[in-house]
């Protein structure tokens, strides 16, 4: 497990690399949902990067699209597409756009305005029985997002026709553009809500990659509901002065904050190195 | 065969035949399977009909993702919410990502009539000729829907087609070549004036042409079922042959048919232009046809435009090419 442990802190310096080299991008989110994503691709889903679009394969679709610097770090990383092409995000011309495109590798969805990926995921997953196919639909959500109404009608049309091969994950890291979400428009009590609206609710430390990866495949735990899964995270995760601070929802760090975090991060990998011996 | 028919129902029964011979036709609705005339589809394959309740959003969505699995997507559902609730959806989802939706928009323009604003889709062709990679089609009469659900299951791209509500007369005796993606189709023959028409006043343009011709205005008339992509070729042509453009649309005068040719005229080859519209109001409150009557979209109304555009341009208040 401290394999990917390491993995989740190099894929944290590399989306942090991305950004510091755009000056611009979606630090705090993509930091919080890092471990929730190494979990899923490298000890949960049914993937072959040499074949994107292979038919069995599972889907995950980045519905809080702003956090494509892990997403693309991933999908380089597993070799989707090549690990030099990671310089170029966002600058002119690249496919590295700073919202997640199709026209990328391994991508599943063209994604960025909030409350759309569910809804999505619902098609896929009613495609799935109609194909008799038995394969598994992720959705990753913002919880911020969840403000929008159109998760709710997708969620509520999930339930109906008893999709429980799809599963929504929250990153719950309690903050938004503006500042808490609670203060912001309240959410809680999300499990309430998800239950009333017919899901099978489960929580999770969503930075505990052996816990995550648990709990995803002891899923489908219901036959009939679909499965939302609320990660309990920290916006800007692995950097201590980023953490828990609005201002790194896309605040794009300094010569000198950079080289502090890349040290942290380092040091943290060296950390976990050691305890792997 | 019948004189009248709802363009929907031309589309419906046809998606119907073609979905007996292809499993992969599926549909979606929002709680519209009555006004989109797809009860018998929702009969004869539960499995493939999907309904999502009063979420036009979701029905997009869930749309999307159907195709990106391979199935070739119907959505049914009134235009002037496919034209303003779904539109990110529709940008995002579908358009952008190419996926293989088809937007079923019906009762579009004013075809619901005394229902009030609300119910009208007046600004559609403008919206939706703005985004990217998405084709739209107004059909005039149910022979044509019908001929367009065949043409769009061969193409595997977005599209928005918008059909009215009400029995409408035929312009095409039968379906075949009533309808080629991105063609026009020239129905009557004239040199003092081309009439470019889309969608259910076409017909009207039809009569129209033939009462002007019996006072010595020859008229050519002009079926344009797809406004993006356009047939620019065909609108360039008429026009040097004509000389003087007229057109006819059941939408706001903002940013539909009218623009779109002023915009390929302007670009090539400029001649007096008039558009026949919806002014840029709410409209006034009455049936289709009766709303038709009060801005000149029906025949007599656009027989009578025309009259005061020739005499317009014969006095020099317009000014032509020469």
């Amino acid at each position: 497990m401290s394999k990917l442990q390491i993995k989740a802190m190099e894929i944290r310096k590399k989306l942090l690399s991305m950004i510091y080299q755009a000056k611009t991008g979606h630090t705090g989110g993509s930091l919080s949902c890092v471990d929730i994503l190494v979990s899923l691709y490298y000890g949960v889903m049914r993937i072959n990067p040499k074949d994107p679009r292979w038919a069995d394969r599972d889907r995950f679709i980045m519905s809080k699209g702003h956090s494509v610097e892990a997403y693309y770090a991933i999908l380089a990383d597993l070799g989707f597409f090549g690990e030099a092409e990671l310089e170029t995000y966002c600058k002119y011309g690249s496919r590295l756009t700073g919202h997640p495109t199709t026209k990328v590798p391994g991508v599943e969805v063209n994604t960025g305005a909030l409350g759309h990926g569910l809804a999505v995921g619902v098609g896929i997953a009613l495609a799935e029985k109609m194909s008799r196919k038995d394969y598994k639909v992720y959705v990753l959500m913002g919880d911020g997002e969840l403000d929008e109404g159109s998760v709710w009608e997708a969620a509520q049309t999930a339930s109906h026709y008893s999709l429980c091969n799809l599963i929504g994950i929250v990153d719950r890291n309690k903050l938004q553009i503006s500042g808490p979400t609670e203060e912001i428009m309240k959410l809680e009590n999300l499990e309430a809500k998800w239950s009333t609206f017919g899901w099978k609710v489960l929580h999770v430390d969503g930075h505990n990659i052996e816990q995550l990866i648990s709990v995803f495949k002891s899923l489908p735990i219901s036959r009939n509901m679909p499965h939302l899964v609320i990660a309990h995270t920290t916006k800007g995760k692995g950097i201590s002065f980023a953490e828990n601070k609005k201002e790194w929802h896309h605040h794009v760090p300094n010569d000198d904050e950079f080289n502090k975090a890349i040290a942290e991060l380092d040091q943290k990998m060296q950390e976990l190195k050691n305890y792997a011996k | 065969m019948q004189n009248k028919m709802a363009v929907r129902a031309g589309i419906s029964q046809k998606l119907l035949k073609m979905a007996e011979q292809d499993p992969n036709i599926v549909i979606v609705t929002s709680d519209a399977r009555g006004s989109a005339s797809v009860e018998k589809f929702f009969e004869f394959f539960p499995d493939r009909s999907i309904e999502v309740g009063i979420a036009e959003q979701t029905a997009v969505g869930v749309a999307a993702g159907l195709s990106l699995c391979g199935k070739k997507v119907f959505v049914f559902g009134p235009a002037c919410f496919y034209s303003a609730r779904s539109l990110e959806q529709v940008k995002n989802d579908v358009a952008y990502s190419g996926a293989n939706v088809k937007i079923i928009a019906v009762s579009g323009g004013v075809s619901y009539g005394p229902l009030g604003s609300t119910h009208h889709a007046l600004h559609d062709i403008a919206v939706y000729r703005a985004i990217p990679n998405i084709a739209v089609i107004l059909p005039s009469d149910a022979n044509q829907g019908a001929a367009v659900v065949e043409e769009l299951l061969r193409i595997d791209k977005p599209a928005y087609v918008r059909v009215g509500r009400n029995p409408v007369p035929f312009v095409y005796d039968r379906e075949e070549n009533s309808f080629h993606f991105g063609k026009a189709n020239i129905l009557r023959e004239g040199k003092d004036l081309a009439i470019f028409a889309t969608g259910e006043v076409v017909w009207h343009a039809l009569e129209a042409s033939k009462i002007l011709e019996s006072i010595g205005i020859k008229s050519t008339v002009v079926d344009i079922p797809c406004i993006k992509p356009l047939d620019e070729d065909l609108i360039i042509q008429i026009a040097r042959l004509t000389q003087k453009v007229l057109t006819v649309e059941e939408h706001s005068v903002y940013g539909g048919l009218g623009e779109a040719i002023c915009s390929v005229l302007c670009r090539n080859y400029p001649v007096p232009t008039e558009i026949i519209a919806i002014a840029d109001e709410y409209p006034i409150t009455g049936k289709q046809l009766e709303v038709y009557f009060h801005y000149n979209l029906d025949f007599k109304g656009i027989v009578e435009k025309a009259q005061k555009f020739m005499r317009r341009i014969k006095f020099g208040k317009i000014h032509t090419r020469d």
